[in-house]
């Protein structure tokens, strides 16, 4: 086709232009001409999460996800309670909390998912250009989203969790079991709360990085299972020392670490799972910090 | 006032907006045109600090987007219509966005008013229809109540109760002393709201003035002859005594004249002098789509060629004659009135070597030409050979429709 045309020249400027001094208006919040009767707040991260949290409310999907963890979590814990229970087992001094451990291990799925969704879901509507319009300050975006995210995924596991240990515990407690301390309450409930929604803040980094809500959803649960998957399949023996570690670091194991019935003895133990996931977490949402100040939206 | 100054964004080794230079001013409402793919969309995310500039700057009220106090309540965007979680409320997509700038929740209220959308405020906005998604994106806009507004077609998918609402609401959110920049590909829109222009192609500044400018400098108001249908050698006596007057005539599709250069009277009296009735004399003022037309043709990405549909067609029962295509398709001149005068004309294609010595309107041939009524006029050069020539403005009406892709292919 053709060329492009030669640019104007900027020399043949309007006459508006002659006099920049007098046409352009000193620099200011207040700019020239017209000035809104309403009074203009200071932002800060408060407004945001304000805005996130009604963002977060105001959907279908979060109502979803959470139902379907609420009905995973309590339905699969009062189930196998009733199972065991049923079976009049002798369960030789275990804590009955430990039971709750698949249901929020199926739960995860959703936390994943809601965690995504808050981020990855905006660009998916294009959403993410009205919202970045209307907070320039995108750090302070991703912040807020995240901060309400977690706050919400915990409360939510609190809840199912420590209704799960009541529950796991009145229906075992004449079978032997062991009445749960204090830390393995702890860990049972506030603990595996804390490490599902960091994982799920991990999965909101990684849809914040990715961009894309299918994508990035799969990345995560390929997280979860692949270590255990591939280990499976480490059959020669110089490879045992990374099976051993793939188990060990797997995320169905560092959870069940907080019920203590771990896969393997060695490997992390205590608190180690919160501390290795939030390293993870910080680490990705460090990432998409720096990926979101530097790309275009 | 949003000013750009040396603006470029390369994507990859696309370069999608070039060392742009503007100036959006207060208190008018400045129509931003281009053809699609010229960048328009691009420079508008850039002033709004959704894409960061290769090059350059852009500021509003001094500022850079992304370091403006509190940017929402200064300004206000419709980027696109569908930018909007379609699971959420109307009333809670703009209560979230009210909420992150610190305005009250009733001035949500207030703008879904303003907009109309009040009754299907609680509705998700999946279903709303394009009209409605503008209303909403527009409301978004308003919210803040700002000084500077920005929008990318705002008009698209509106009833013409809705454009003629848009463009009230564009004029009285001027008058207000507010900063108003308005992209839209309807030009008949742009010619009542616009008071200001900017037009890009390719990515780079081909214009920055008044609408009342853009029209004279780039399009040449004529006068329509027509003389009795059933004498044809009437109309070959007046156009050779026009032309020896030193007018200009082209023929049109419908057998009527077009004449610059001299004025209506003058016309009229060649028609008498050398006996010529006439059933038509009318003054022709061009439109802004028709300036717009000849700016930019040289600068267009994606135009649509004439449809030939080559070896499907039945071949044509003898003596029966092709259709008559209809004015501007697959027609790269037709809407190519000649400049007025070729020296101060930045935008004609000059560089474009292939269609200089091509060009039927001569627009490129006749560098000589000087301003002015009486000078010649670069309709003088092919007015006799017209109708001869593949001259895609005045094709004869017999001319095969291959014919008429010439120009195209030549390029």
């Amino acid at each position: 086709m053709s060329t492009p045309p030669p640019p104007m020249p900027q020399s043949a400027a309007p006459d508006w232009r002659a006099a920049p001094g007098a046409a352009r208006p000193a620099p200011g919040p207040a700019g020239a001409g017209y000035t809104s009767p309403i009074p203009v707040v200071r932002t800060h991260l408060g407004h945001a999460l304000a805005s996130e949290w009604t963002k977060i409310k105001s959907v279908r999907s979060t109502m979803w996800t959470l139902g379907v963890f609420v009905a995973l979590v309590v339905g699969i814990g009062a189930l196998t309670g009733m199972v065991v229970a049923s079976s009049d087992p002798d369960l030789g001094g275990e804590s009955p909390l430990s039971l709750g451990f698949f249901g929020l291990l199926l739960g995860g799925m959703c936390v994943i998912t809601l965690g995504v969704l808050t981020t990855a879901s905006e660009y998916g509507t294009g959403m993410i250009r009205t919202t970045m319009v209307a907070c320039p300050s995108r750090g302070r975006v991703l912040a807020a989203k995240a901060l309400v995210f977690f706050g919400l995924a915990f409360v939510v596991t609190l809840v199912c969790a420590t209704l799960i240990g009541f529950l796991h515990v009145a229906l075992l407690e004449e079978y032997n079991a062991k009445d749960p301390s204090g830390e393995e309450w702890l860990k049972g409930t506030v603990g595996v709360s804390l490490y599902l929604a960091l994982l799920g803040t991990l999965s909101l980094a990684i849809g914040s990085v990715i961009r894309h809500s299918a994508g990035a959803i799969t990345i995560m649960i390929g997280a979860v299972l692949a270590p255990l998957v591939i280990a499976l399949f480490m059959f020669s023996s110089s490879l045992e020392d990374v099976q051993q570690a793939l188990f060990e670091y797997s995320i169905p194991n560092q959870m069940s670490i907080f019920y203590a019935n771990s896969l393997s003895d060695s490997g992390p133990s205590g608190w180690d799972p919160l501390w290795i996931m939030l390293v993870a977490t910080g680490a990705a949402l460090g990432g998409a910090f720096a990926l979101l100040e530097k790309r275009d939206v | 006032m949003i000013e750009a100054v040396g603006l470029t964004k390369r994507y990859g080794d696309k370069t999608a907006v070039y060392n742009l230079s503007f100036q959006v001013r207060p208190g008018a409402v400045t129509g931003f045109l281009g053809p699609n793919g010229s960048g328009k969309s691009t420079t508008m995310r850039m002033i709004l600090g959704l894409d960061n500039p290769t090059a350059g700057q852009v500021t509003i009220g001094g500022y850079p987007y992304r370091k403006l106090p509190n940017a929402p309540r200064q300004v206000g965007a419709l980027l696109d219509a569908k930018a909007v979680h379609g699971g959420r409320s109307a009333r809670n997509h703009l209560l979230s966005l009210a909420q992150l700038s610190g305005i009250p929740a009733r001035r949500v209220d207030e703008v879904l008013g303003v907009v109309g959308l009040h009754d299907v405020a609680r509705r998700r906005s999946k279903g709303f229809s394009l009209g409605m998604g503008q209303r909403l994106g527009i409301a978004a806009a308003l919210l803040g109540d700002p000084q500077v507004l920005l929008f990318d077609e705002p008009v698209n998918g509106l009833d013409p109760e809705g454009i003629l609402w848009v463009r009230n609401l564009m004029k009285s959110l001027a008058a207000e002393g507010r900063t108003v920049f308005v992209s839209s590909h309807l030009m008949s829109e742009m010619a009542l709201t616009a008071d200001h222009l900017i037009v890009i192609g390719r990515g780079q500044l081909m214009a920055d003035m008044s609408v009342t400018d853009f029209i004279s400098a780039n399009s040449a108001d004529f006068a329509r002859v027509r003389t009795p249908d059933s004498e044809p050698q009437q109309r070959e006596k007046l156009s050779v005594a026009i032309t020896e007057a030193g007018g200009h005539v082209l023929p049109e599709q419908d057998g009527a004249l077009r004449v610059t250069g001299l004025p209506l009277p003058r016309i009229s009296d060649i028609a008498h002098d050398s006996d010529v009735r006439l059933w038509e004399l009318s003054p022709h003022q061009a439109s802004l789509e028709e300036a717009y037309m000849r700016m930019t043709q040289g600068a267009v990405d994606y135009r649509s060629t004439t449809d030939q549909k080559a070896g499907l067609q039945q071949p044509l029962p003898p003596g029966a004659q092709p259709p008559v295509p209809v004015p501007g398709q697959g027609q790269p001149g037709w809407y190519a009135p000649p400049p007025p005068q070729q020296g101060g004309q930045p935008f004609t294609p000059q560089g474009t070597p292939s269609q200089a010595p091509a060009g039927p309107y001569g627009a490129p041939g006749v560098p000589g030409a000087a301003p002015g009524a009486q000078a010649p006029n670069p309709y003088a050069q092919p007015a006799p050979q017209a109708p001869a020539g593949p001259a895609p403005a005045a094709p004869p009406p017999s001319a095969p429709s291959a014919d008429l892709t010439k120009p195209e292919d030549a390029r």
